[in-house]
């Protein structure tokens, strides 16, 4: 088990994006509403930089009481992160692939020790 | 135990720059890993966007009447203007990051047009030694109402890309946009263009309402032949078409739009005996990926032996015409179950008729290893999809010229 050191708690803001590089590969670090959540860097895809894209908000169509269509939202509840290269998205607080949810990346523990934030490889 | 590798230290995911070999690092990975720079791979399709060189195309405009219009209506960016644009966000609200990072690319070099510098960045993360360049909105140019635009523009842009990109870089060809809307026009530029350095063919856009056996096009198609030139079909949309302008969102438009041409201008093709009229003439199809072939195929046997009085010119059925064009691979379906990929590949005779492209920098690009990595293909049958059956269709060198990055 290795603890690969990512920042200090007090310089990550909030919706920080950080890569660290284990031994496996690259690891995206997310910092959001205080948590922190760390997934492999490489796309279920084609093997793109999963973790370096836009964080984004699900988007929900608007189905009315008579199944009509009434125009898409954003859901701020349930925020994603999309891989650059194709546009393949990924549950923040999972790592679960939107588009085929038995897929998902390979989710890495995150400490603090102090102020110092870790990823567990 | 805690790690901090020298070299490796923690980076911030960043919006306010791109490289586009950077960008592809991991390509560059998987590159490396399949040893790609022991053999060659060829992009036939992949483009650039003319249009952030309009100023300098413009000029290339052979009428001063629509050279005035073109320079002034684009001084007005969101208005109307000489060329206007295809409605449709392909860069999916701003998530394929390179389409609004692009413009942060640093090129240092100012000795040649950095649309050179860029297109050989990626290409090279990607492990390609050739790539066939095409333009982007003027894939849509069949659509404009005024026919002698689309020849305007069509001979500008071309005489640019020989002169700005092709005369510098052996290693990004083209098939020259072909402005197919005027016939005589369209014979004047095989006869202009056909021998310039980098030029490898013709392409045709396929969002166009002309049909592609009218015999208008004969001399075209028979001076290619002559000259060895092929000719291709790039697929594209047209949202205004009546029967696309039935879907609402992009995905429908563009998973149709782009089958839905190149399935008409096929039938054309074949029904009418073309490739019996041009038995020589090399035909590829661009940007549709494999399954509208396979089900055309199917769809034009099955009719052809209750209606062979329907057409007479052919000598055996449909399939087997088409099995003698070429397929760019691109976006290249992926099934769940490999064995209708596999199929498919049977179908369409890949191991010497698919040519692998890129797309890139598109939404939906592909890389090499959507080929590579299927593991129904032999080392050979691989390499002939990536690289060996472009060569043949273009008559280029086989020897990899590549320079692939190292990142691990
Ligand atoms: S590699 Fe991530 S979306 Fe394609």
């Amino acid at each position: 088990m290795t603890e690969i050191f990512v920042g200090k708690s007090s310089n990550l803001k909030d919706d920080a994006q950080i890569i660290v590089r284990g031994a496996r590969g690259e690891i995206g670090v997310f910092r959001h509403e205080g948590a922190f959540y760390a997934y492999a860097n490489t796309c279920l895809h084609s093997g793109g930089p999963a973790c370096e894209g836009l964080i984004l908000p699900q988007v929900v169509d608007v189905i009315d009481e008579n199944r009509a269509y009434r125009g898409q939202v954003f859901d701020e509840t349930r925020m994603h992160f999309v891989c650059p290269w194709h546009g393949w998205e990924y549950e923040l607080k999972t790592g679960v692939c939107v588009g085929d949810r038995k897929q998902r990346l390979r989710k890495y523990e995150v400490v603090q020790r102090g102020d110092d934030v870790f990823v567990i490889e | 135990m805690t790690q901090k590798t020298p070299g490796a230290a923690p980076r911030d995911v960043r919006f306010d720059e791109f490289h586009s070999q950077h960008s592809l690092k991991n390509a560059a990975i998987a590159a490396r890993k399949r040893n790609y720079q022991d053999f060659l791979i060829v992009d036939v399709d992949a483009h650039h966007y003319e249009s952030e060189s309009y100023a300098d195309v413009f000029e290339f405009i052979e009428s001063p009447v629509i050279r005035r219009h073109a320079i002034e209506s684009s001084r007005r960016g969101g208005r109307s203007s000489m060329l206007g644009g295809a409605v449709g966000d392909q860069g999916l609200g701003g998530r394929i990051t390179r389409h609004w990072l692009r413009g942060k690319e640093r090129v240092e070099d100012t000795s040649k047009h950095r649309d050179i510098t860029t297109t050989l960045r990626w290409m090279d993360a990607m492990g390609v030694d050739y790539c066939c360049l095409f333009p982007t909105p003027m894939l849509f140019l069949g659509t404009h109402p005024q026919v002698e635009i689309e020849v305007a523009m069509a001979r500008a842009y071309n005489r640019w890309l020989c002169e700005r990109i092709l005369a510098h870089e052996k290693r990004i060809i083209s098939m020259l946009y072909l402005p197919f809307n005027d016939p005589d026009e369209t014979y004047r530029m095989v006869k202009d263009f056909g021998d310039k350095k980098g030029v490898v063919g013709f392409m045709i856009t396929a969002p166009r309402y002309k049909p592609v056996h009218d015999n208008a096009y004969m001399k075209t198609y028979r001076l290619l032949e002559e000259m060895g030139k092929p000719i291709s079909f790039h697929a594209a949309y047209n949202w205004s078409d009546q029967s696309l302008a039935l879907t609402n969102r992009f995905i429908s438009v563009h998973a149709l739009g782009f089958m839905w041409f190149n399935m008409v201008h096929m039938t054309n093709w074949v029904i009418n005996g073309l490739p019996e009229r041009f038995p020589k003439l090399k035909v590829m199809w661009i940007e549709s990926g494999l399954t509208w072939a396979y089900s055309l195929m199917q769809r034009l046997d099955h009719s052809y032996m209750m209606r062979t009085s329907d057409c007479p010119a052919l000598k055996r059925k449909p399939s087997e015409y088409m099995r003698e064009m070429f397929f760019s691979s691109q976006p290249m379906e992926i099934p769940d179950d490999p064995s209708i990929l596999e199929a498919t590949f049977k179908m369409i005779k890949a191991d010497t008729q698919l040519v692998w492209s890129s797309d890139y920098p598109h939404w939906d690009f592909d890389l090499p290893g959507v080929i590579y990595d299927q593991p129904f293909l032999s080392e050979q049958a691989k390499r002939n999809i990536l690289g060996g059956n472009a060569a043949r269709f273009f008559g280029l060198d086989t020897a990899p010229v590549k320079n692939i990055p190292i990142y691990e």
